[in-house]
């Protein structure tokens, strides 16, 4: 048995309601007690025990990002399992949730286990998340119980969407059953045929064909509308990177009717605008793009007044070569595990003045009920030990080239981020530590 | 819903300042030439137009100077040629078809190669926006975009600006902010996908002139007037014309269209250059095209060949404002001193 325990911490666990000082006794992959500091009871006769001093540092319970692209199996050379957990240690996150869009699609049980198996590396726990249609073709809908009993925790044609909507009528319905949550990448990839861009001045000015806003809150306002039809069988949609303010206003809609919808904001989203791509840099290429102010500013109002259940980083790693190419033929995709945090802590409580439990919880205990991942965001007795230990005064300067994920693809190389992680312990190891 | 501003202002950082172009004497977008530098590049214009030809091929003899061509082009590599040997440098004709580029060599490696192989500078057509940007950053080399996706033709706007001065303003030494005053200069066509049309109108309006836009909506989008100021759009073409002192005509670049679906017979019905909207309408404009032309759709042929038509002036203004811009190139230090 495995003893740790984190001593003169400040707890910061928003699900349990906590804002102290703590000391946290975990055993193996348990917390089996909070004491005030010094006041463990049951620490007493335990032998081999690794202990943290957290002293001037906030702990809180583990990151948790449900939207990050791993990469295996089939595309090593972007990211691996394990050099994707350790980036995702590095940035405080002690569980990911990992999309599907592998080669090949992770459609099958076989691949859900796979990617969970030990042989994998893993720093931090990976849940898969589930193809919803076989190869994501949106055309045959898969076995939801199989993936499920595999470990999918959600089913999603990331990447690709889901057209039809007799087919996400289905998804929707099937997923309902067993107890799944459909996420949805929403663009109507009809009207963004050839676009490398948002739609509008920026992209009529550097003569770059561009996705309208339409395209993203289509799709959700009609995934909204099978929702309302399925009302009764509770079906649960979430909308991954949201990210037009039309999006946001039919989410928010749903939510006043009562329906099982819930939203996702990845940093860059409520960070940059259009603007940014600039001189056609392709690290400010990604998809859904990155908008206008108005609907950057959108998102910073929907995550003050909590519409937004969850800050999602994206984490979409590509090899160099692949980004070193034209604007219009590099791929989608920034890295985000990273920098999440101290860019959250530096401009959503720095700048904005979120208070800090509530940034904390759009990254550890709202991901986690989301997915319905038992036991994770919160340190409450009996959760998963999970913990961030970080110092929420030290600024410090991320440098992509010093990163843990095997790719440099980011917007935010040489950003002053706020916030420095000291420890990521996940399931009661310390996966990381920047002390070392 | 309409959404409300942030409550709170975020303080992310600002844009960094451009780095580009990373050598001063590339010329990747219009803009990135300042008053002074325009001035320049149409003086030596005009005087390397008057040289003697037999001097003229001794100010750069022997220099290096590529040409990557990923599209086929008649009038802007044969200017660009001719210009560059004008001055007595050495060409060569690198295009993607018959390369490597055909191999599924990177823009990168290719431009790595030209620059090993002795190339001073680039010459870049590419049919991907932004393409220019990118061979510069790889090679830092001076580029100089020939026409790169739907996004600029600066060279073509700087002959354009050399048709338009003759005419509207001959014998002018020196150009501002208000040489153009009271000036308007219609372009109509496929302004979405043209090049051409986004040149001109970041250049023409920092001399004071007013730029009409016109076209369909399809080939016009209505945020093509928010983009810079000095810039509006007038869909009725009899409308524009009257108001234009340059009649500028675009053609409708098929290969662009995407999809798009757009009716010929309606199109020439209401945009068509014809012999009767022109006298009656703008007796006095010159008509300029960027070519090539297709006669019957965007303008007649009688119009093509009219006394109003600036068109071969205008492909004669090319070979002299490429003479200015390739001396330029090479005879830019990176620390943007002139040689
Ligand atoms: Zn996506």
């Amino acid at each position: 048995m495995s003893t740790l325990v984190i001593r003169n911490g400040h707890l910061i666990d928003p699900g349990a309601g906590v804002d102290a000082p703590k000391d946290i006794l975990c055993k193996d992959n348990r917390v089996v007690e909070i004491a005030a500091p010094g006041k463990l009871k049951q620490l007493n006769g335990a032998t081999d025990v690794q202990s943290i001093d957290a002293a001037g540092l906030i702990v809180a319970p583990g990151l948790i990002d449900i939207h990050v692209h791993l990469r295996e199996p089939g595309q090593g050379y972007k990211e691996t399992i394990a050099t994707g957990t350790a980036a995702a240690a590095a940035g405080g996150f002690t569980a990911v949730a990992a999309m599907p869009n592998t080669t090949p699609v992770n459609d099958t049980a076989d691949i859900t286990r796979w990617m969970q198996s030990p042989e994998r590396g893993a720093q931090v726990r990976v849940f898969p998340i589930a193809a919803a249609t076989r190869g994501s073709k949106g055309e045959t809908i898969n076995d939801f119980a199989a993936l499920k009993a595999a470990g999918a925790v959600a089913v999603t044609d990331d990447g690709h969407p889901i057209l039809k909507d007799s087919i996400m009528r289905e998804t929707l319905a099937a997923a309902a059953r067993v107890g799944l949550s459909v996420i949805q990448h929403a663009e109507d990839t009809r009207l963004t045929q050839g676009a490398s861009m948002n739609a509008g001045p920026v992209a009529f000015k550097l003569g770059l064909r561009g996705m309208p806003v339409e395209a993203e809150s289509g799709i959700v306002e009609r995934d909204i509308r099978l929702v309302t039809e399925l009302r009764d069988a509770r079906a649960h949609l979430h909308v991954a990177h949201t990210s037009t303010a039309a999006a946001i206003a039919a989410v928010r809609q749903a939510r006043r009717n009562g329906l099982r919808v819930t939203c996702e904001v990845a940093p860059h989203h409520f960070l940059l605008t259009d603007e940014h791509v600039g001189c056609y840099n392709t690290h400010y290429k990604m998809n859904p793009p990155l908008r206008s102010a108005a609907d950057r500013d959108a998102m910073i109002e929907a995550i003050l007044d909590g519409v937004v259940d969850a800050i999602a980083t994206d984490h979409a790693p590509h090899a160099a070569h692949e980004k070193e190419v034209e604007f219009e033929r590099a791929p989608n995709g920034i890295t985000g595990l990273e920098t999440a945090l101290g860019l959250c802590l530096r401009y959503l409580h720095g700048d904005l003045k979120m208070p800090l439990g509530r940034v904390l919880s759009l990254l550890s205990a709202q991901p986690a009920a989301v997915l319905g991942l038992k036991g994770r965001g919160s340190l409450a007795v009996g959760s998963c030990a999970d913990a961030v230990i970080f110092d929420p005064k030290a600024e410090w300067t991320y440098r992509a080239a010093e990163g843990k994920s095997k790719s440099k693809n980011t917007p935010f190389d040489g950003w002053t981020m706020q916030g420095k992680v000291r420890w990521t312990v996940a399931e009661g190891r310390v996966a990381y530590t920047s002390l070392a | 819903m309409p959404t409300s501003a942030a409550r709170r202002t975020l303080h992310a950082p600002e844009l960094p300042p451009s780095p580009f172009p990373y050598h001063p004497g590339s010329l990747l977008s219009i803009n990135d030439l300042s008053l002074d530098a325009l001035n320049h590049v149409l003086r030596r214009a005009t005087e390397l137009t008057n040289e003697d030809p037999l001097a003229r091929a001794r100010i750069l003899p022997k220099r290096r100077v590529a040409l990557l061509f990923y599209e086929s082009s008649t009038r802007t590599r044969t200017s660009f040629e001719l210009a560059a040997k004008a001055l007595g440098c050495d060409t060569t004709l690198v295009s993607n078809l018959s390369s490597s580029i055909e191999k599924g060599e990177s823009l990168k490696d290719t431009g790595l190669t030209i620059r090993a192989l002795g190339a001073e500078a680039i010459i870049l057509r590419h049919n991907a926006s932004g393409a220019p940007w990118w061979l510069e950053a790889c090679t830092h080399l001076p580029v100089l975009n020939a026409g790169d996706g739907m996004h600029e033709h600066p060279t073509q706007g700087l002959l354009d600006l050399r048709t338009i001065l003759a005419h509207l303003r001959p014998g002018i030494a020196e150009v501002g902010p208000d040489t153009l005053a009271g000036v308007t200069v219609s372009i109509t066509g496929d302004i979405l996908h043209s090049r051409v049309a986004r040149s001109n109108m970041l250049l023409l309006p920092r001399l004071g002139a007013r730029v009409l836009l016109c076209g369909p909506k399809e080939l016009l989008p209505d945020l093509a007037a928010n983009v810079v100021p000095g810039v509006a759009i007038e869909r009725n073409f009899e409308s524009a014309l009257k108001q234009s002192q340059v009649v500028m005509m675009l053609r409708i670049q098929a290969e662009r269209l995407a999809g798009l679906q757009l009716d010929l017979e309606q199109y020439k019905a209401a945009y068509q250059l014809t012999g009767d909207r022109l006298r009656t309408l703008a007796p006095q404009a010159i008509v300029m095209h960027p070519g090539p032309i297709i006669r019957g759709l965007e303008l007649t042929a009688g119009v093509a060949d009219g006394p109003q038509s600036k068109i071969l002036e205008q492909v004669a203004n090319g070979v002299a404002i490429r003479m200015a811009v390739v001396e330029r190139a090479l005879t830019t230090s990176r620390t943007g001193d002139r040689a």
